[in-house]
């Protein structure tokens, strides 16, 4: 089976801009992937060369096995984008706005699918006001909507709860896990980091067009392995592992472990000075961490 | 297949949905340079022998009128997805250039034809015979429009701004319009405006539309029908050369 998708040594420059500089990787079949990086690192020059709505100056892509230029019909065919603007055909309803996304794919009776589409996006009540009525969050929904009425095995979405309320970003992710859970593979770029923690389980980092990361979730927040415990304790902490401590919040002694190997030592130590350890919490580390350190050359 | 006959239809929906301005508007206007014109110069000696000049300004005016409006109708479609940015929608599904292409100038010819008839049915009664070769008025409606439908899906893919597309139009597709023999026999110009009108195709497309009508024109309308067909054929390869490339829609 071809990976989903398939970028190889991609480069794309837009005047002195270096866009994305020799890009290369995969997203395997029915993964969950994250598009990461700040603004203007490449992600959305990245999607829309995948999409065939750029032509990269070198380097090519493959959906689901397809090369977006020479076999442009079967790569769009298999691939779904939710653009990151907001827009729409102001002259039509929600429902021809679905049936013309379906034409254009070559389908037409698409009316049953269109239906559960209306219905799982919460938009069946809204299937024949016109787009101009729609607030913002029922404008991206029935974006998903088109992304998704060719039932493509691959769909990416750009930034797709960028100014979205939390009710319809909540409701939009458990769709979309739905969708992967369903054998999709999905892409998201997000400016939500707990987004792409919660979702996700391999992620790729864009920055300056250049590929800084490329790995599994978990792989990735191992990254920034210095980690926090928290201790409650029975008495003060003994002088030896004052060095170690970085703080005290509500009654509870944080120190800093560069390695959670450390915590071993930590433990022998308190027993030693007979100070028992009534609470324990190891503070995870977030992507957004990671993330941070990252893109201010800490790693990569 | 099924791809272009989808956006072909859209197409078709988006300018019947405004009729009243995409094609009642445009029938008044023809109507009120009829009734002026016609008011102006009755008295002008006949175009051709036996061919008043009312009637002969009729298949004019209505082929200036569908010129304008197939061109109005691919551009300003054009231009307005690209800056609503919807265009997106007709980038990304598997479309050729050829469908993609073929939607847009064939509901231009449908805008156009549509207003062709609306126009020659409000002035027939200032004298308009029935086409003595309906064939040829038919060709030339068709390829008139064609041609016109054609530059505004060049000149729509062209234009980045609201303001270049109205330079396009103001500039180069009215002053062809207007001064292609819709108000006049070319034949009636001093020689330097003779010269200038036979290098006009849409001289050539009204010429051969009148000749339908009236048997008669200032030209053969095969030599009509070469340099219209003609244009047609250029103007299309450049489109759908300017859609392959993905100028100025792929990025």
């Amino acid at each position: 089976m071809p990976s989903a998708i398939e970028i190889q040594a991609v480069s794309k420059r837009y005047g002195a801009l270096q866009a994305l500089d020799d890009v290369s990787f995969r997203v395997e079949s029915g993964e969950f992937f994250a598009l990461l990086g700040p603004n203007g690192a490449g992600k959305t020059t990245l999607i829309s060369a995948m999409a065939g709505l750029s032509r990269p100056d070198s380097g090519s892509i493959r959906i689901m096995g397809h090369d977006v230029v020479r076999d442009f019909r079967a790569a769009r065919m298999s691939l779904g984008v939710v653009p990151q603007e907001l827009v729409f055909d102001p002259f039509l309803s929600v429902r021809e706005t679905l049936r013309f996304q379906s034409g254009y794919f070559g389908l037409t009776r698409n009316d049953d699918w269109i239906d559960e589409l209306l219905f799982k996006l919460g938009l069946a009540d809204k299937a024949n006001a016109n787009l101009r009525a729609l607030s913002g969050g029922m404008k991206r929904r029935v974006m998903v909507a088109q992304a998704l009425v060719h039932r493509p095995p691959v769909m990416v979405l750009d930034e797709p709860t960028a100014g979205v309320d939390v009710e319809l970003r909540q409701s939009l992710w458990a769709f979309v896990k739905e969708l992967n859970e369903a054998g999709h593979t999905i892409v998201l770029t997000t400016h939500y980091l707990e987004e792409a923690e919660t979702l996700c389980n391999r992620i790729a980092m864009l920055k300056r067009g250049k590929l800084v990361a490329l790995e599994s979730k978990d792989k990735l927040l191992q990254h920034g392995k210095e980690r926090e415990v928290a201790f409650k304790l029975s008495a003060p902490l003994p002088d030896s592992l004052l060095p170690s401590k970085v703080r005290e919040e509500d009654g509870r002694i944080v120190l800093k472990l560069t390695d959670l190997s450390q915590l071993e030592g930590v433990l022998a130590t308190l027993r030693e000075a007979g100070v028992r350890v009534r609470e324990l919490n190891v503070v995870e580390v977030d992507l957004e961490s990671v993330f941070v350190n990252m893109m201010h050359g800490g790693q990569g | 297949m099924q791809g272009f006959l989808t956006l072909f239809r859209k197409e078709l929906v988006r300018f019947w949905k405004v009729s009243f301005q995409t094609v009642a508007a445009p029938v008044l206007t023809a109507l009120m340079y009829q009734l002026i014109f016609s008011h102006v110069l009755s008295r002008h000696a006949e175009a051709y022998p036996g061919v008043g000049y009312t009637a002969f300004l009729i298949p004019g005016l209505a082929m200036m009128s569908m010129a304008q409006n197939a061109f109005a109708n691919s551009s300003s479609s054009l231009i307005q997805s690209k800056i609503t940015g919807n265009i997106v929608f007709l980038l990304l599904p598997p479309l050729t250039a050829l469908e993609f292409f073929a939607a847009y100038m064939l509901a231009a010819i449908v805008r156009g034809l549509a207003v062709g008839a609306g126009v020659l049915v409000v002035t027939a009664w200032f004298g308009l015979p029935l086409p003595s070769h309906p064939g040829w008025a038919l060709l030339f409606g068709l390829l008139g429009c064609g041609v016109l439908g054609t530059l505004g899906v060049i000149a729509g893919i062209w234009a980045e701004k609201f303001d270049q597309l109205a330079a396009f139009q103001n500039f180069l597709i009215m002053p062809l319009t207007f001064l292609s023999g819709v108000f006049y026999s070319i034949n009636s110009l001093p020689p330097f405006w003779y010269a200038v009108s036979h290098v006009n195709p849409v001289f050539f497309m009204i010429d051969g539309f009148r000749y339908g009508f009236f048997g008669q024109a200032d030209v053969s309308p095969w030599l009509s029908l070469g340099v219209v067909g003609g244009s047609f054929i250029l103007l299309s390869g450049l489109a759908l050369w300017l859609i392959k490339s993905g100028y100025k829609l792929r990025h």
